[in-house]
């Protein structure tokens, strides 16, 4: 376990933004800790989290993904036009969708390893091509009359807990052991470090980074498909700027945008962080306008304290 | 040599610094005369490098007093200590490759017209050029550093040192990437300098370098001051003594006589315009040294055997299996392992520790299925940190904190781990001390004894006639001589090496 501690130093700065944050909104407004509400922050922080994990292996090899939003509402549309009640079983309409993300996150992957083309690039022209292929696919027109069973996704409970929040954990605990625990994740630290000496190491490089954009396009399809169950319907525009999100998300968590460093759990808590806020703000009835320069200040705030943290 | 110059410039006592409770200097002193060289010797980790950056300016000590021509002197900052008249060119230079040589050697100081955010290009080559021409330098000052070789690279850092009018410049491991020609218009410049009042901190590994260039040699040995004495009054094996604090026996192990079958046999190898027709055979425990100047091809055939480029023609074979090496990883597989000479960019992934970088290439090993065994991988850590002698403060350590020594260790041991049957060294004692350089010949020797065979490139010929079995000249790409060990000296080495 001394590794993970040592690898938790970083994350101190994000930790401390995040609890001091939780108690200051706890102070000015009586709702904002009671389990309803956390519910709420879980809820809505679980699709922004998930396209956070996909992008953290991505940052980490030195990439970036830009057509995650994108390729939520690819993956979203497509779930919806086969989850109308009594066409298909469940299971058809949720493969496809993360096929459908898989598949886009696969190109992704197959352009930046061929063509040596920048992943900013690349992954921009990505992010055009998934909204166009949304707005074709729907007509352009949002889809809905989904199955129960479909709407259950993210609008039902397990246990008491909201399903999103379950898909949430699993995603957490699965992407943490894939980077921690097997040799595709140290590949992943390699590769983002030094990609030269990751080759001469003997690593298939293009085979990692091949990885991380399939991996990261599929996590986009889950969360494409939350989106979908929870507002019951296919919307072309879902997911417009998601991925900026996303990628504060992983940054305020501590990876480091050139590549070699990060962790999941830093992500989750910069996920976390930026959900904290903006339901807090909503609690204060705070104009959705301030919200948006509030967010951004303490995105920035939060990085330059962990930043801080770390050097001392 | 004794300098018309005399006074003091430079008085440093009781210097200590320590991170996280690790001392790394402890109550050193210097004295530094106008216009001497003065050569700061010491194992790696005996402190060299923390004391040069407390006096460029980039730390800061815990305790000390350094007196710079009768005042006080505590930079705060690089800029302070450049205000101060100390330079310090680093071993990793720190240039911009994207921008003019002229631009590189103004940053920070442009020349400026009409406004003071203006730049007034034509001033800056022109008075880049009048810089440059002194030195030797015969480069366009717009050309971008990066077509600089890094020979010309040292010198604008020495240009820069000396528009910033600078009285003490610090050389860190200058010659670790010259020529012998360059080393010598290197040390015509440093006279110069000298002549000119100008005091140098020289470190270096090379032995010989010292004694033809230091008027003054001090010694530092784990963090503490040993001593301080002329250049004239030491010899090799006393400076030596002072350094690892005992007498080193004889520098390379000796060998005994292969016999062996051929283990690789390389025929025809070819990859132009790099190197052609390549065909030698390297017998199971046996040390085949490549010998030739910089740039001949050496460096490019051992990547081609590893798999890292493609060569055009020709045929690898291993134990009489023939190879189609299209990536290092398939190389490794085979029993090929390459330890390369540029650690910092092909060797190691320096924001990784330890662990992560000796396992790097053995991972497979730990995790069949791909889910990382940490105790087995630990134990291969532990056991392979052992036997390098690895200096860490555990496995955990990141990489880029550790000396020149430790890396080149760490980047041997991580192919060691991964069991090759064959293992090209490339350089593997550059930039390293003297007590790690007879670590590494003794592994190589014991490697060999377990019948690995080695392919041991290096520029230094007392290495190269030291440590090999049989010696392979290399010159402009082709192959010129094959040299026992009882046929080969420097000068017909040299002879072979240098293009007719």
């Amino acid at each position: 376990m001394r590794t993970l501690s040592f690898k938790t130093i970083g994350q101190y700065g994000i930790a401390i933004a995040f609890l001091l944050i939780c108690c200051l909104l706890a102070f000015l407004h009586p709702k904002f800790m009671t389990i309803p509400n956390l519910r709420i922050i879980l809820t809505q922080v679980s699709i922004n989290a998930l396209l956070a994990f996909g992008v953290t292996f991505v940052i980490i090899t030195g990439g970036i993904d830009l057509s995650l939003g994108s390729i939520l509402a690819v993956a979203g549309i497509t779930a919806a036009l086969f989850a109308h009640p009594d066409a298909y079983p469940l299971v058809v309409p949720l493969v496809l969708a993360i096929g459908a993300g898989v598949a886009m996150g696969g190109f992704n992957g197959l352009v930046v390893t061929k063509s040596k083309v920048p992943p900013f690039i690349v992954t921009l022209g990505t992010m055009t091509i998934g909204r166009g292929l949304a707005l074709i696919f729907s007509n352009g027109r949002p889809v809905s009359n989904l199955s129960d069973s479909f709407n259950f996704i993210g609008g039902g409970t397990l246990w008491g807990i909201p399903f999103p929040i379950i898909i949430l954990i699993v995603a957490f605990i699965a992407c943490s052991v894939l980077l921690n625990k097997t040799t595709w994740g140290r590949y992943m630290y390699a590769v983002g470090g030094n990609e030269l000496a990751a080759r001469a190491s003997g690593i298939n490089v293009n085979r990692i980074k091949m990885l991380v954009y399939t991996l990261c396009g599929g996590l986009a399809g889950v969360a494409g498909i939350l989106l979908t169950s929870r507002i019951t319907t296919g919307q072309p525009n879902a997911g417009v700027g998601f991925e900026l999100d996303a990628i504060a998300a992983a940054i305020i968590g501590g990876t480091s945008t050139s590549g070699g460093s990060g962790t999941m759990l830093g992500t989750l808590l910069g996920a976390l962080l930026i959900g904290v806020i903006s339901n807090g703000l909503d609690l204060m009835n705070v104009s959705s306008y301030y919200q948006l320069v509030v967010k951004g200040t303490i995105i920035i705030a939060a990085v330059v304290l962990d930043s801080v943290t770390r050097k001392s | 040599m004794s300098s018309s110059h005399a006074g003091t410039v430079l008085e440093i006592a009781n210097l200590s610094k320590s991170y996280a409770g690790v001392t790394a200097l402890d109550k050193v002193q210097l004295t530094l005369q106008k216009g001497e060289v003065h050569a700061l010797m010491g194992e790696n980790g005996a402190g060299k490098s923390t004391f040069m950056k407390i006096l460029a300016g980039l730390i800061p000590p815990d305790t000390g007093n350094m007196t710079l021509e009768g005042a006080r002197y505590a930079p705060k900052n690089v800029q302070e200590a450049l205000k101060a008249g100390v330079s310090m060119i680093h071993q990793e230079l720190l240039l911009v490759p994207e921008l003019s040589v002229a631009q590189n050697l103004f940053l920070g100081k442009e020349k400026t017209r009409f406004w003071k955010y203006w730049i007034d290009s034509d001033a800056l080559n022109r008075e880049a050029l009048s810089l440059l021409q002194p030195l030797g330098l015969s480069v366009n000052p717009a050309t971008p550093m990066k077509h600089l070789s890094i020979a010309q690279m040292q010198l604008v850092e020495i240009a820069k040192a000396i528009s910033n009018d600078a009285r003490i410049i610090i050389m860190d491991e200058p010659t670790s990437a010259l020529s012998d020609k360059e080393v010598a218009a290197l040390f015509g410049l440093i006279r110069q300098l000298q002549a000119k009042g100008v005091s140098i901190i020289y470190i270096s590994h090379k032995m010989d370098e010292i004694f033809r260039i230091a008027d003054t040699i001090t010694v530092l040995r784990d963090g503490k001051y040993i001593a301080t004495h002329p250049a004239a009054a030491l010899d090799n094996a006393a400076l030596i003594r002072l350094m690892v604090g005992r007498d080193l026996a004889d520098l390379f192990p000796p060998g005994s006589p292969v016999e062996g079958t051929p283990l690789l046999t390389v025929s025809g190898l070819s990859r132009k315009p790099f190197f052609q027709d390549i065909s030698f055979e390297l017998r199971a425990g046996e040390v085949l040294g490549v010998a030739g100047l910089m740039g001949a091809g050496r460096t490019e055939i051992a990547r081609a055997l590893y798999g890292l480029d493609q060569p055009d023609s020709g045929t690898v074979r291993l134990a009489g299996k023939e190879l189609a090496l299209r990536a290092p990883k398939e190389a490794l597989r085979e029993g090929i392992g390459y330890v390369s000479e540029d650690r910092k960019a092909l060797g190691l992934v320096t924001g990784l520790s330890v662990r992560q970088n000796l396992t790097l290439s053995s991972l497979r090993r730990h995790a069949p299925n791909y889910y990382i065994n940490r105790s087995s991988e630990y134990t291969d850590v532990a056991a392979m940190t052992r036997r390098l002698q690895i200096k860490t403060t555990g496995p955990e350590q990141k990489v880029n904190n550790l000396s020149g020594g430790n890396q080149q260790k760490i980047a041997i041991g991580k192919i060691l781990l991964a069991n090759p049957k064959v293992l090209i060294l490339d350089e593997p004692t550059r930039g390293i001390d003297i007590g790690a350089k007879s670590e590494i010949y003794n592994l190589i020797r014991e490697l060999a004894g377990a019948g690995i065979g080695i392919l041991l490139i290096s520029s230094e010929l007392p290495e190269i006639l030291g440590m090999s079995d049989r010696i392979l000249v290399i010159a402009q790409g082709k192959h010129t001589a094959t040299l026992s060990r009882q046929e080969a000296t420097q000068e017909t080495i040299m002879h072979f090496a240098i293009p007719s």
